[in-house]
């Protein structure tokens, strides 16, 4: 793990004037951002308002028209190795055929090797283990459960010891339980490493996540201001925080007016 | 059925006896390459291809009379247009985030059109059907040459390549950010598919080409758990299609590549509703 930083900041990944646009539309405008080391963070937004552009900007897999991004120092292309991603899995082809320990293997793909070693096995089974799904490590990605998918998808990421995980709306399609059970495993990936994730939910977010960063080129009024703890309390069960749209943002902080 | 059995050890019937040959030769690389086709979705690029082969065949005949090129065969030509296709597909499909398809659509028509126009102005008797339907008639020594090479180059690449293609098929963006070229490994594939297809012209044409590229590989993932077996099921599915096809048409005196594509059509169909009505 290399933990070269120019500034002698602990700041792990670092956006600066980042501008991106997509067909002429603007996605991202004039966007400053740093996460810290350790972050647990929340990614929020509107559809359409750039959440994934963000996620694939410091992933390295799109550039920015303008600006420049840092992750550990170093440009995201270079700082991949150290990253894990999860992409959407409703992007996967549902047909695929392939087992659990075989999509898990991916995330050991290298370079240098052409087939996957006793210890890439190791490890992947590690990651399994680590999100629950050992039952399951033969049988078909097909015929897993949303919930199951989005944990395989989460081992894939997590097999290479990254040091941040990335992870594009864990908690699509899933029930409240499985994504309780969820937060609770990033929880103690926490511990290890810097979670970022895109949460399609714009009012609430799980109790565990530390700080929310709100994605969007306009302001946006949230009427989930009006509820209060008691509320919140009987639908979620207490779980979640609301989210505190003055606390951390993507661009110049925001007034909800 | 029994007088194909007889006739495939008849001496005077070397050119069955080759097409037998030919047909199991090839299942190795139509099942391995229709798989990645299938689970890659890239059938319509595959389609392309075949019929920009024709454009390839086409140049080379008019070479060949015209300008006294004759070791420009139709069989250089076919696999020159059938790489240049591919590439070509390849990199517009990686680069051109709008009108793909109408891109590849116009290189698929275009492809076709100028195989055509260039055997008008070529002179002799020109057997059009031979080419868009397969013709096992046509299929020499040399030809069981190119595909017992095309097997060896296949088989090889996807046993060192095989995690490299398997994420290329299954999550790009993701075998990417681990590092590997994914656009060279793309490439890579279709120009094996492009080499296949032109094999495949020769035993059901351009216009059937896709059928028996897909087909077997559509039945296999019935069955496949994973994608070696899916490989391993659609090599032995596209073994068993070629070889009872060619039996029924020699037996009924039908042209061969056309009842291959109708007896594997109709196996995935009546299979497809069986599998339905399981599930339902």
């Amino acid at each position: 793990m290399q933990k070269k930083n120019g500034n002698g900041n602990d700041y792990k990944i670092k956006l600066n004037n980042i501008f991106f646009a997509y067909r002429n539309r603007n996605v991202l405008e004039n966007v400053n951002l740093l996460i810290e080391k350790g972050e647990f963070a929340s990614i929020v937004g509107p559809n359409g308002g750039g959440k994934t552009t963000l996620i694939k900007l410091i992933l390295g897999l799109i550039k920015p028209d303008k600006g420049s991004i840092q992750v550990f120092g170093k440009s995201p292309k270079k700082a991949r190795q150290h990253m894990g991603y999860m992409p959407q899995y409703a992007h996967l082809d549902m047909d695929f055929p392939a087992s659990v320990m075989d999509v898990v293997l991916m995330g050991r793909l290298k370079k240098s090797n052409l087939w996957f070693s006793k210890k890439d096995r190791f490890e992947a089974l590690n990651a399994i283990d680590e999100l629950g799904m050992i039952t399951y490590v033969n049988t078909g990605f097909n015929e897993l459960s949303g919930g199951q998918k989005q944990r395989v998808l989460i081992a894939r990421a997590l097999c290479n010891s990254p040091d941040i995980l990335l992870l594009d709306e864990p908690t699509a399609n899933v029930d409240h339980q499985t994504e309780e059970n969820l937060f609770s495993i990033l929880k103690n990936l926490n511990s290890k490493m810097t979670i970022l994730l895109v949460s399609h939910d714009l009012g609430f977010v799980s109790k565990y996540v530390k700080s929310v960063i709100c994605v969007n080129r306009q302001v946006v009024i949230h009427p989930t201001t009006i509820m209060n703890g008691a509320i919140i309390n009987d639908i979620y069960n207490g779980d979640l925080k609301m989210v505190r749209h003055d606390h951390r943002c993507s661009k110049e902080g925001h007034n909800h007016g | 059925m029994v007088d194909v059995f007889y006739a495939v050890f008849d001496p005077d019937n070397l050119f069955l006896k080759y097409a037998f040959i030919m047909g199991g030769l090839a299942s190795i690389c139509f099942g391995i390459i229709g798989t990645f086709v299938t689970t890659k979705r890239i059938g319509y690029l595959a389609g392309a291809i075949s019929h920009c082969v024709f454009g390839g065949i086409g140049l080379a005949i008019f070479l060949q009379a015209n300008m006294g090129l004759a070791w420009f065969d139709p069989m250089l030509g076919a696999v020159l247009a059938a790489i240049i296709a591919a590439v070509t597909m390849g990199l517009v499909s990686l680069h051109a985030q709008e009108r793909e398809d109408s891109i590849i659509g116009t290189l698929w028509a275009v492809g076709m059109a100028s195989g055509i126009l260039l055997i008008d102005k070529t002179p002799g008797y020109f057997n059009l059907a031979s080419y868009l339907f397969g013709d096992i008639l046509l299929i020499s020594s040399k030809d069981l040459l190119y595909v017992a090479c095309l097997d060896t180059l296949v088989l090889c690449s996807t046993i060192i390549f095989f995690n490299r293609f398997f994420g290329v098929c299954f999550d790009s963006e993701f075998t990417l950010l681990r590092g590997i070229n994914t656009s060279f490994f793309y490439l890579f594939l279709l120009i094996l598919t492009a080499l296949t297809i032109v094999l495949l012209v020769r035993i059901v044409g351009i216009v059937l080409v896709i059928a028996l590229l897909t087909i077997p590989p559509a039945i296999a993932s019935f069955y496949a758990k994973r994608l070696w077996q899916m490989m391993l099921y659609s090599v032995l599915l596209c073994l068993f299609f070629t070889w009872i096809g060619l039996g029924v048409s020699y037996s009924f005196s039908l042209s061969s590549g056309p009842t291959i594509i109708v007896l594997s059509g109709s196996v995935y169909l009546i299979l497809l509703i069986f599998h339905k009505l399981i599930r339902s």
